[in-house]
């Protein structure tokens, strides 16, 4: 009679523990999966001023009837042995406008180096409006020893952006990819 | 299977003997005991540390450490107080009374209780292990990162952070299996006739408590292995140069670590008002109302967690909807507050040990609390983010919701697990020593917060050095007087006035129809309740 009991105990026990696992297991995958759904939030919302990684069809129209301020800012991350910076602090530019500005990297070790720019737009609401045609950002860069090179970057800030936003800053932060 | 084996050796021998038993045993009163013992040690180790720490900050500038050192020592000493120290004297209490109180011959299932314990050693020994490394001259000591381990500073940092993703992977493991042991335990192991309504408030928190850490310690354990891949094998999870982003480490953290904070508390706030009840000789007031509250805290913990970073940069839809679900648990909590006071307002009220400690615990907490609403408020939050504001209304909630708390419950249950009564004069000096010099530590910490003095730094302007001096006094009284804790336990485990079988004279629930302390097999016939 216990034994009886005591062995759909057991039974009880170890289904509620399978399914606990289950629980467990479908918490690792939830974890996992956070990592796509989380860039795809971001790539929605424009979050974090993440702007477009490929290149980005022209606009035809301008809207001369508004200013927008595009300032830029540079970093060079720790483990590159780079200068890096931009060749104009800030442009003016109407909406729709195609603008193109450059940035110029020395390499200043001696050895060839590849580098790859991340750029980041503040605020992050703009970063959806904010459009770049061509960019060294795309790919990674590479630089012999002591070599300098001038990067275009063009751009433009499309028409639809909101009224409110006057000022964008463009940062970019140049890594060094030896992984 | 192994429930089996531990209701049937049962009958044929009462308590073994010698050191062998302690690896093998699979008693529910063993495996709680070496928890707590555990959580003990832990508890003196993390407070060494910051002891460390508070003595650095004495005077400005840097006199004791280098500040690399000092990193180490703020990352750890939280790491060890949370899961070495916290977390196991939770499970302790959850593995001594959870079948006391449910009336259950012992857990659902020994063999993995005893494994959950003995991953914790091991666990701490790879926390404590890259200091002592380091005294040899291998590597360059434990994390350096905070306990938060934030990207991409984790990610550069020394063999300290491999050490720790490690012991971390360990002791998820172990709140799991113990997790799971509980919810198993209280699902199937309840005496006939107890409901789940007619459960005790403790098996309710814990039961809460476990649901939580089986569904967000898997998205930890995660997040640390993404940051374990990212350091050694190429990944760019949290690279941005490789398209990956550091700010989601910080939502893939949080979303473990706001739930954990509930964690930590939910435990505590079950037994006290089985402490409050006992000494107001009132019975528990609002049950069901406590219930309903626990269980909507717990849900709401899962939703909040980016109040923790309000100001990396999120749009202001996000903003908002994070401010106002984090206030929102203040309703819940505060019903639970109100149900607290109102259990003992009018009661027959006595001051013994636990007591003291409960309504300590309520008006501090309270203060814990009250200020998590003002951090809470994205505009308030702009200022006071990483500042030692935030420092102290985390130990004002964590020291006291959840130390504090914990040390009420050992006064209450400790004549229950010994048999004998604790030095009462002792406990109310410790209550009292602990109490002030614990207000004298964290208090001038929300001023020189609110005044700009940031976390995590080892120097400060020297505007900030009356207070600090304050404050290092403060911790040093505190750190001392738990010494009084100590020697008090000791005391009582080896000996004193017996004690009786319900201890106190208001005390209600299961555990105390038991003797003093209980048979090794609990409840030889299982209890029936009306």
């Amino acid at each position: 009679m216990e034994t009886l009991k005591q062995k759909s105990l057991n039974k009880k026990n170890k289904k509620l523990v399978l399914k606990l696992m289950g629980l467990v297991l479908g918490s690792i995958i939830f974890a996992f999966s956070l990592v796509p759904l989380y860039n795809l939030i971001c790539n929605v919302t424009g979050l974090n001023g993440k702007t477009n990684s490929v290149a980005d069809q022209t606009s035809l129209k301008i809207d001369a009837s508004r200013w927008i301020k595009v300032e830029f800012t540079s970093t060079v991350m720790p483990g590159l042995g780079w200068n890096f910076y931009p060749n104009q602090s800030s442009v003016k530019v109407h909406p729709g406008e195609i603008m193109v500005v450059t940035f110029t990297a020395k390499n200043i070790t001696n050895e060839v180096v590849a580098g790859q720019a991340i750029p980041s737009l503040s605020p992050g609401q703009a970063s959806p409006y904010f459009k770049k045609i061509e960019c060294f950002c795309f790919q990674r860069q590479e630089l012999k020893a002591g070599e300098t090179k001038t990067f275009p970057m063009r751009f433009y800030v499309s028409t639809d952006v909101p009224q409110d936003i006057k000022t964008v800053t463009l940062s970019y932060a140049f890594y060094n990819t030896v992984k | 299977m192994s429930t089996k084996a531990a209701i049937h050796h049962d009958e044929h021998h009462d308590h073994p003997k010698g050191m062998k038993h302690w690896f093998t045993t699979t008693n529910h009163k063993d495996i709680g005991t070496m928890y707590l013992i555990f959580s003990l040690i832990m508890f003196f180790v993390g407070g060494i540390m910051i002891l460390g720490v508070r003595a650095e900050l004495f005077q400005p500038g840097l006199q004791l450490m280098k500040p690399e050192f000092y990193n180490q020592l703020i990352g750890s000493h939280a790491l060890i107080m949370i899961f070495a120290a916290l977390m196991p004297a939770a499970t302790g209490f959850a593995n001594w009374m959870i079948p006391l109180q449910i009336g259950a011959p012992d857990m659902a299932l020994p063999r993995i209780n005893n494994w959950g314990f003995w991953l914790l050693p091991v666990a701490a020994t790879l926390l404590i292990l890259p200091f002592i490394l380091a005294l040899f001259g291998v590597g360059d000591g434990g994390a350096a990162t905070g306990w938060t381990l934030y990207a991409p500073l984790s990610v550069q940092g020394g063999m300290g952070v491999d050490f720790a993703i490690f012991a971390i992977h360990i002791l998820g493991v172990s709140s799991v299996l113990g997790s799971i042991n509980v919810i198993v335990t209280i699902f199937n192991m309840r005496a006939p006739g107890m409901t789940l309504m007619k459960m005790p408030l403790f098996a309710w928190g814990w039961l809460i408590t476990a649901f939580l850490l089986v569904a967000t310690i898997p998205v930890l354990a995660g997040a640390v292995t993404m940051l374990l891949t990212d350091r050694h094998f190429g990944t760019h999870f949290f690279d941005a140069a490789g398209g990956g982003d550091p700010i989601l480490f910080q939502h893939l953290f949080w979303f473990f670590g706001h739930p954990e904070v509930y964690i930590l508390l939910l435990p505590v706030w079950g037994f006290m008002p089985q402490i409050l009840q006992t000494f107001s000789r009132k019975p528990i007031f609002g049950y069901k109302a406590q219930v309903f509250s626990l269980i909507a805290i717990g849900i709401l913990s899962l939703v909040v967690w980016a109040h923790h970073f309000l100001t990396a940069g999120m749009p202001v839809p996000a903003l908002l909807y994070f401010m106002y679900s984090t206030m929102s648990i203040s309703l819940p909590l505060a019903v639970l507050f109100f149900c607290w006071i109102a259990n003992i307002w009018k009661g027959a009220l006595t001051f013994e040990t636990p007591m003291l400690f409960a309504i300590g615990w309520i008006i501090l907490f309270g203060i814990g609390g009250l200020t998590g609403l003002v951090l809470a408020d994205v505009a308030a939050d702009a200022q006071y983010h990483h500042s030692y504001f935030v420092v102290a209304h985390f130990h004002y909630t964590l020291f006291v919701g959840g130390i504090m708390g914990i040390m009420a419950g050992v006064y209450y249950w400790l004549p229950k697990m010994t048999g004998h009564m604790y030095n009462e004069k002792l406990g109310k000096l410790h209550f009292w020593l602990t109490a002030i010099s614990f207000n004298l530590t964290f208090l001038p910490q929300f001023f020189v917060g609110l005044a700009g003095m940031p976390r995590r730094i080892p120097d400060y302007a020297l505007q900030f050095a009356e207070f600090n001096a304050i404050s290092s006094v403060g911790a040093f009284i505190l750190g001392l007087s738990q010494l009084l804790f100590l020697y008090n336990i000791i005391a009582c485990a080896r000996g004193g006035k017996k004690a009786t079988d319900k201890v106190w004279e208001g005390a209600e629930g299961l555990e105390w129809t038991l003797s003093s302390p209980p048979p090794y097999h609990s409840f030889s016939k299982q209890p029936t309740i009306k």
